[in-house]
């Protein structure tokens, strides 16, 4: 094994025993009123009805003990995983293989700041933690959770009103990655394999990459980056794709010397790319490949992704897709599985509050080609952009209403998907969750 | 009719398209093939040549990297100048709108030539970032009014030879005189993304008309007016 020393101390057998649990720790006082003031605020926030507490509790911890993710997460075996689009539904699988070897925390709620991680890790004792990080956020988790891998998915365009190019996100990786001993990383996404060649050591997984349009030029020097199937290469620097390590035979995972059958419950090729990285990262952790596989086949959710739901007749499934890339996979999901059935209907809810961008002008960048031939019903505060965005490109018989309720009493009873974006998606939870 | 297909070049969609520009394409073929019009698109990927023989250019928007390496290709696609020169309509949104100008200004901020094809200079705002709702009146053509969304760093300062493609009623535009966009030779530029063409079917239609040189039956579409609709009240709300 390269990289002796540190990272031999969190291989495989020898782990167990290496791993401290939070109670065997020293914290200081400070620390330990810290997070005491902070969980009462998070039940506060909890009881009064105004969201799962982490961030709240998080932003009392971090101002009563600026540090306290650092000492939080010394002495454990902490893996981020970060990238555009897959990050909780990845985190929820390496929790799930990572827990084969023994107990694990996560920010499952999804809150991948600075506060929603620091309340992860003062929320739990588990020798392991997998924290999904957002990728802007990476460089500061990097710095004060010294993790032991950084799984790297995906970068690609998302909110460009407010966030800054892909070229820049991957550029500031680079930089952070340079002190960590091993990258998970997505071999065919040329913004995620320069920074992840930064780490010390890397795992390379074909994950695929159906969005190009955010890899035309090359993260390292600007130049073009020409594409040949699925290989990829620099025309001015020569940074190539790597050879994976692992890499996606249909449903089986397949490495040099290895091969493992996955059956997961959640739909699509992304999710299969998604355990393709969870389990190569376990799998270099310790776990056992099959038990990991076993254990990620079992997720039937992620936070009310995937999730099927009853609603006045109807079974609702509820798809999550917040950006370009992310609706050509949402779109091509939904009629991928379960069998193509052109006869299910489709709902598509679409707003624009600050969490989805304000400008949807995007929506012309994705092909909404897989939903052809389907019924289209549309919903949300910016449900117009949507319907224009498809009728000129041809779709006939888009239908339209303001909310998600509307739009279900327009399909008749049967299966339907919905697929909306961040805030639409969450308004359809809770109005879902209301005693239904 | 005519019964020649009518050929839309899109410029380099992979470098010049990251808001959302192709469907101005889509808004285009959609419009015209309401009216019987047969479309023919040719996509220009960046290092092929760009065609003569088009009937209409589209030029998106791009972020700082990808319009230095486009504007490093067309330099030497002479091609496309003559076109435009010879009076081509042509449609440029944000970056493509720098490009065929006298000057625009690099992310480095440093001064770099344009195509020239347009009597306007480009360079950086002074102030933030311009992101928001558009709302302009035409004056350059009679389109009445106009909505769109700006995310732009750069400014536009328009000569003697180029006119305003609308007037400013809410948001930036060009950061002059009120001031959206330009208009010259069959050149239409703007700042505005949407796309523009999807929100503005008279600008589409406009386009569309003169290509072909004829007058185009009026087209009512629903949702693009419910769209307007709600924009204009949105950039009135905001600003």
């Amino acid at each position: 094994m390269s990289g002796a020393g540190r990272l031999g101390l969190w291989g495989g057998a020898r782990f167990t025993s290496a791993v401290q649990t939070s109670s065997d720790r020293p914290r200081s006082a400070r620390l330990n009123a810290a997070t005491y003031a902070a969980r009462a605020v998070s039940a506060l926030s909890r009881a009064t009805g105004r969201g799962g507490g982490g961030v709240i509790g998080g932003r009392v911890l971090l101002a009563l003990a600026p540090d306290a993710a650092r000492t939080l997460a010394a002495g454990r075996y902490v893996a981020l995983v970060s990238g555009t689009n897959g990050k909780s539904t990845t985190t929820a699988m390496l929790t799930a293989a990572l827990r084969t070897l023994g107990p694990a925390d996560t920010n499952a709620d999804g809150a991948n700041t600075p506060p929603g991680i620091t309340t992860a890790l003062a929320h739990g004792d588990a020798g392991r933690v997998v924290l999904e990080t957002d990728e802007g956020w990476l460089p500061w988790v990097v710095e004060r959770t010294r993790p032991q891998a950084a799984l790297l998915l995906n970068l690609t365009r998302d909110q460009l009103t407010r966030n800054p190019e892909v070229a820049s996100v991957s550029n500031k990786w680079r930089a952070a990655l340079d002190d960590v001993p091993l990258a998970v990383a997505n071999c065919d996404d040329p913004d995620v394999v320069w920074p992840a060649m930064a780490a010390a050591r890397q795992v390379w997984v074909a994950m695929g990459q159906r969005w190009t349009a955010d890899s035309v030029l090359c993260p390292r020097c600007g130049g073009r980056c020409d594409r040949d199937g699925v290989r990829w290469s620099c025309a001015a620097c020569g940074l190539t794709r790597p050879d994976p390590d692992w890499w996606l035979d249909g449903e089986e995972l397949v490495a040099p010397d290895h091969r493992v059958k996955l059956s997961l419950t959640l739909p699509g090729e992304a999710n299969l790319a998604n355990a393709a990285l969870a389990i190569a990262a376990a799998s270099d952790a310790g776990a056992d490949t099959a038990e990991a596989a076993r254990a990620i086949g079992e997720i039937r959710q992620v936070a009310g992704r995937y999730a099927s739901y009853d609603v006045d007749g109807k079974r609702v499934r509820l798809l999550l897709a917040k950006n370009p890339a992310g609706w050509l996979e949402a779109t091509r999901m939904v009629s991928e599985t379960p069998s193509p059935i052109v006869h299910r209907p489709i709902i598509l809810g679409f707003n624009s509050e600050g969490v989805d961008g304000r400008d949807p002008s995007w929506l012309y960048d994705v092909t909404f080609d897989a939903l052809r031939g389907r019924d289209i019903v549309v919903y949300g505060k910016r449900g117009t952009d949507m319907t224009v965005r498809l009728e000129i490109d041809g779709f006939t018989g888009v239908e339209q209403f303001p909310s998600l309720e509307g739009a279900l009493r327009a399909l008749p009873d049967g299966p339907v998907d919905v697929v909306a974006n961040y805030s639409a998606f969450q308004d359809a939870r809770r109005w879902i969750g209301r005693g239904r | 009719m005519a019964a020649d297909a009518l050929t839309i070049a899109l410029v380099y969609p992979e470098l010049l398209g990251t808001y959302g520009d192709r469907g101005n394409l889509l808004a285009l073929v959609h419009r015209g093939r309401a009216r019987d019009l047969p479309v023919r698109v040719l996509e220009v990927a960046p290092g092929d040549p760009v065609p003569g023989e088009a009937d209409l250019y589209l030029l998106g928007g791009g972020e700082d990297s990808s319009l230095l390496l486009a504007w490093e290709l067309l330099r030497e696609q002479p091609v496309l100048t003559s076109a435009l020169e010879n009076g081509t309509p042509c449609l440029a949104v944000c970056a493509g709108f720098q490009l065929l100008s006298e000057q625009f200004a690099g992310p480095d901020g440093s001064v770099r030539a344009g195509m020239g094809l347009l009597d306007v200079r480009c360079g950086r705002l002074a102030g933030e970032r311009a992101v928001g709702e558009v709302v302009a009146d035409a004056v350059g053509l009679p389109i009445g009014r106009l909505s769109g969304y700006e995310n732009h760093q750069g400014d536009a300062a328009l000569g003697a030879d180029a006119t305003p493609l609308g007037r400013v009623t809410a948001g930036t535009g060009n950061g002059h005189d009120s001031h959206e966009g330009a208009v010259q030779h069959g050149v239409v530029a703007t700042y505005l993304h949407g796309p523009v063409l999807a929100r503005n079917p008279a600008l589409a239609d406009h386009l569309l008309s003169a290509t072909t040189g004829a007058t185009l039956e009026p087209l009512e579409h629903a949702a693009v007016e419910r769209l307007r609709h709600e924009r204009f009240a949105a950039a009135t709300a905001a600003r």
